[in-house]
């Protein structure tokens, strides 16, 4: 085993069996991020900051204090905001910016005696699906370098497949957390809307953002769920899991102990047995790559094998997730992202003429086309006259979206099918075609506005790319989702390949 | 009638943003204080740092559920924080948070009275929402620079809208003293124009007299005191009169008042109005209010300004006018309620506080009701003191101006017994002390008493004169009228 194929609970092994050090780990990680540069992964590392981490972790687990992740490394998505690290949203606008503060999930991570390694590449403001939209350079796919990692967590998945940290954590607003898994062969969830907090995320779509783990396997992503989510005062849409009934659902922080428990307890007459899985038949429409549709299917019919209750459904508003998410996402984005005028803090034109000018010409300077083009057509969807047409329309079709879903759970405990149309195309495939682009989120854009958990798990290669099975689960039914994805990843070893990464 | 020229109608609605007085933002932890060094109230929340999300202050929407119930409204179970979008560089996120098509406090109505006739306002709404900062100019011109102070940015605010009820300069006047009293009555807002807690802007329209269509409007800012609310308006309806009886026609504008010149002049056209895009901002979920929580603020309220003045002429055998001036402000009925408490007769306490204690509180701005030094059991025992003669009407009023001007601690607290003795102020009301004294003057006085005697009623004052001085002042002056006639009989 090398550490940088290791799994959470090996290196939680090595570290209490003082067979490395957090400050050992940490510079073993770092050194892996500074040689494979070329990626363009990391957007801000500072040893020093690290290895302060790593010995305050030492001293912990010298002292015993140790939980699950004491001492293991991780990097944080640049959406992120933290204390010493620049936090800049993959934007020009924000180049330059420290946060006088952590970001609730950066902070509960390291409180958990987690070391951050720094801050990993994403499209700007996490605008993008495939990591092109960094105003730092595109991500490199560590499986084939000359193709997008995906996006928006792009940083965050491909680090991660690169064994250039143990974990990650990214973001996702209509599938930035799963289709860049997906496309880097690993794993990750978003969770349901409000499990993890957004204060400290720098905001694209509020009611759509979600924050989760990125990392090799789902035993690997419940550990660290179990600690990134919780209740957040400081966020008014964080939910108290603790105050709201929720029968027989397991949630954070007992997700971990829920999945090992769950494996322990396996049925001998297939480990999926009793479970109904539901299969939309608008996710294997015109559209879906034929090499992706043959993992995905032949990943179903595996746990079909194993007992699972296969069940053909139909989410009929499929296509309609497209316009709604279009809508929506950058409606908010374009109110969002209005603090940025160059007033307080973040990049301000050298001249102008004035007030109205300043504000203007800072911002044209400072936004990236995406992000631009995403604030006009939101400023146009809110506009007087527009609004009932487009944005309330839209609001409308979300609610109509989130009722399908719910729908279909009546027939099924999971909705599986492919995260991407296709596995990750060549960079500068899809650049000059918003449309295009926008297009392959068809699969995770109604996960997101039925703020639904959902999870992208390996299932394959199409070629040398990998593929990525979507798991998506009812609200709350993370405990569930993870514990069944792990079963899977016990009986199949795709989440355990990894690319060649020149050290 | 009301100084509206004949022939003509006037139309004017008001909004009102009462400053909540909450200890907090209305969105963030920071402190509400008025007069902070700039930009030390103002936490990563109100910068709009990235990342900052805003929750609500709960003694917010207490003090909106407050004034609904104070007038009458309905509090609505439902209510949305809307974002309203526009740029400017003291409105750090860029957008304001407010509410738009769901308003917490809906309908409701005020009475005013002018003239002697009473009237309803009726209120459209009134909603919660943040104050933005302020930009700074003065002073930093020279350098080329603007200032932003954000300690006012996310300052809770209730926006009191009517409906276009009000006829004229006096009744929208009426209505803002009227509303000024609810709120500070309740004690949701400090009631201070000058520091801008209570600001009234004014819609105003004219029409012909019988036209059934409204006349365009405009809105009317900048108005920090009621003085200056009816001269705006003033100037505003002959504004529009003029220009309509010249063959002109009215634009739709928001114009600023200038006090100095005593005019209002434009700020912008609807021309240049902006889209806000109001959107039900994704941060804040719907304030939801059940009936119980409305309850339970219902039971907590203070008893309002009429049921109190109602109440004070019932309990208190008090007239109309005397209920209704004690009634001014809540401390001010409070004030009067503790000296009765205390002991004070409740009509001396009244003639008091009309009286010398007003006179007190006119001759500085500074001090108000709340801060006056004198407690309510020093006037009530001065009050006492004077009923069982033991002191005269002057020596009473020495006494309360020592202890309302009292620089130091220690005289304030001083009891009234021992100021009493301490300055000689007992009045004597001892027969034989008095007839010695007047026996005395007489004899000294003999050319007087003749005067007197011849029929010069004035040599009778100039005798008591005489007796209240050789008794410096303590005399009993009644009891040295009596006597002193006797004697002289």
């Amino acid at each position: 085993m090398t550490f940088a194929a290791a799994s959470l609970k090996q290196l939680r092994a090595a570290l209490d069996s003082r067979q490395v050090s957090a400050v050992e780990l940490a510079e073993h990680f770092l050194n892996r991020a500074e040689a494979a540069h070329d990626l363009n992964t990391f957007l801000h590392i500072d040893r020093g900051l690290t290895l302060a981490e790593a010995r305050a972790a030492d001293a912990r687990i010298a002292s015993g204090d140790v939980g699950a992740l004491t001492g293991i490394p991780v990097a944080h998505k640049d959406i992120f905001v933290t204390q010493g690290w620049r936090s800049t949203a993959g934007s020009n606008m924000l180049a330059n910016y420290v946060s006088p503060f952590d970001a609730t999930v950066v902070e509960k991570l390291k409180s958990a005696g987690m070391v951050s390694l720094g801050k990993l590449n994403c499209d700007e403001f996490a605008m993008g699906s495939s990591n092109e939209n960094s105003a730092f350079g595109p991500v490199k796919n560590p499986w084939d370098k000359s193709k997008i990692p995906g996006g928006s967590s792009g940083g965050s998945a491909a680090a991660v497949a690169a064994g250039l940290t143990p974990a990650s954590t990214g973001t996702d607003t209509g599938g930035s957390l799963r289709q860049p898994a997906s496309m880097c062969g690993i794993t990750a969830i978003k969770p349901t809307y409000g499990t993890v907090s957004r204060y400290g995320m720098i905001a694209f779509a509020s009611s759509l953002d979600q924050g989760g783990p990125m990392a090799k396997s789902a035993e690997d992503c419940a550990i660290l769920l179990d600690a990134m989510a919780g209740f957040d005062e400081r966020d008014s849409t964080s939910v108290d899991v603790s105050t709201t009934s929720r029968k027989g659902l397991v949630t954070a922080p007992n997700l971990a102990a829920f999945v090992e428990q769950h494996a322990r307890n396996a049925s001998t007459g297939g480990v999926f047995q009793g479970i109904r899985i539901g299969i939309p038949k608008e996710f294997f429409a015109a559209g879906l790559s034929a090499d992706v549709a043959q993992h995905v299917n032949l990943a179903i019919a595996e746990f079909e094998k194993q007992g699972a209750a296969i069940i053909e459904l139909s989410l009929p508003r499929t296509q309609l997730s497209i316009p709604a998410y279009y809508v929506i996402a950058p409606a908010e984005a374009s109110s969002n992202l209005s603090r940025f005028d160059g007033v307080r803090y973040g990049h301000r034109a050298v001249e102008y003429n004035n007030l109205g000018d300043m504000i203007a010409k800072s911002r044209s300077e400072g936004f990236g086309a995406e992000v631009k083009r995403r604030i006009l057509v939101g400023a146009y969807v809110l506009s007087h006259g527009y609004y009932d047409a487009y944005y309330l329309q839209a609001q409308k079709v979300r609610r109509l979206i989130a009722l399908d879903f719910q729908d279909a759970f009546t027939k099924c405990d999971f909705i599986m099918g492919p995260v991407a149309p296709t596995t990750a195309w060549k960079m500068g495939e899809k650049s000059a075609d918003p449309v295009a682009m926008y297009l392959e989120d068809i699969f995770t854009l109604g996960v997101s506005l039925a703020g639904l958990p959902g999870m992208s798990v390996p299932c394959g290669f199409a070629g040398d790319m990998p593929v990525g099975l979507q798991i998506i689960g009812n609200y709350f039914d993370e405990g569930r989702m993870l514990a069944t994805a792990h079963q899977y990843q016990c009986i199949t070893d795709w989440h355990k390949r990894t690319p060649e990464v020149s050290p | 009638m009301n100084g509206v020229p004949a022939g003509w109608e006037v139309v004017i609605g008001l909004e009102t943003h009462a400053q909540l007085s909450t200890a907090s933002k209305i969105f963030s932890g920071s402190k509400t204080t008025y007069g902070a060094a700039p930009n030390t109230q103002a936490n990563a929340v109100d910068m709009a740092l990235p990342g900052t999300l805003p929750v609500l202050n709960r003694g917010a929407v207490e003090a909106a559920i407050q004034f609904g119930l104070a007038i009458g409204a309905t509090i609505a179970p439902r209510s949305v924080f809307a974002r309203k979008n526009y740029f400017y560089p003291d409105l750090p996120k860029g957008y304001q948070i407010s509410q738009f098509e769901l308003p917490v406090v809906v309908g409701g109505t005020i009475p005013i009275v002018v003239d002697g006739v009473e009237k309803p306002v009726q209120l459209t709404r009134a909603h919660l929402e943040e104050d933005a900062g302020k930009s700074l100019h003065e002073g930093l011109d020279s350098m080329g620079v603007s200032g932003i102070d954000l300690n006012r940015a996310g300052t809770p605010l209730l926006e009191i809208v009517t409906e276009p009820v009000m006829r004229s300069a006096q009744e929208a006047v009426a209505y803002a003293k009227a509303l000024h009293g609810i709120v500070t009555w309740i004690g949701i807002c400090d009631g201070n124009m000058q520091e801008g807690s209570f600001r009234c802007d004014a819609n105003v329209s004219v029409r012909r007299a019988g036209d059934p269509k409204l006349g365009t409007r405009c809105e009317i800012k900048n108005v920090n005191s009621f003085r200056f609310l009816e001269r705006a308006i003033e100037f505003e309806i002959r504004r529009q009169i003029e220009l309509i009886e010249d063959g002109g026609r009215v634009v739709q504008e928001t114009r600023l008042y200038d006090a100095d010149r005593d005019e209002t002049r434009s700020m912008r056209s609807k021309e240049d109005s902006m889209d806000y895009r109001y959107f039900p901002d994704p941060d804040l979920l719907p304030l939801v209010i059940s009936a119980a929580q409305i309850e339970a603020i219902k039971a907590t309220m203070p008893e309002l300004q009429k049921a109190t003045e109602t109440r004070f002429m019932h309990e208190y055998k008090l007239s109309e006018y005397d209920a209704h001036v004690l009634t001014q402000s809540k401390a001010l009925a409070n004030y009067f309620e503790a000296c009765v408490n205390e002991g004070g007769q409740p009509k001396r306490v009244a003639n008091w506080i009309a009286g010398p204690l007003s006179a007190l509180l006119n001759g500085d701005d500074e001090l108000s009701i709340k801060n006056i030094h004198v407690a309510p059991a020093q006037l009530a025992q001065i009050l006492i003191a004077r009923e069982k003669e033991l002191i005269s009407q002057k020596g009473a009023l020495e006494l309360f101006e020592v202890i309302f001007l009292a620089e130091d601690e220690s005289a304030r607290n001083s009891s009234v017994e021992a100021l009493i003795k301490e300055r000689g102020l007992e009045q004597i009301s001892d027969s034989a002390a008095i007839e010695k004294i007047i026996d005395e003057v007489l004899a000294a006085n003999q050319k007087s008493v003749g005067e007197f005697k011849s029929g010069k009623e004035k040599a009778f004052q100039s005798l008591v004169g005489q007796v209240m001085k050789a008794s410096t002042g303590k005399a009993n002056p009644a009891q040295v009228n009596a006597l002193l006639t006797a004697k002289l009989s």
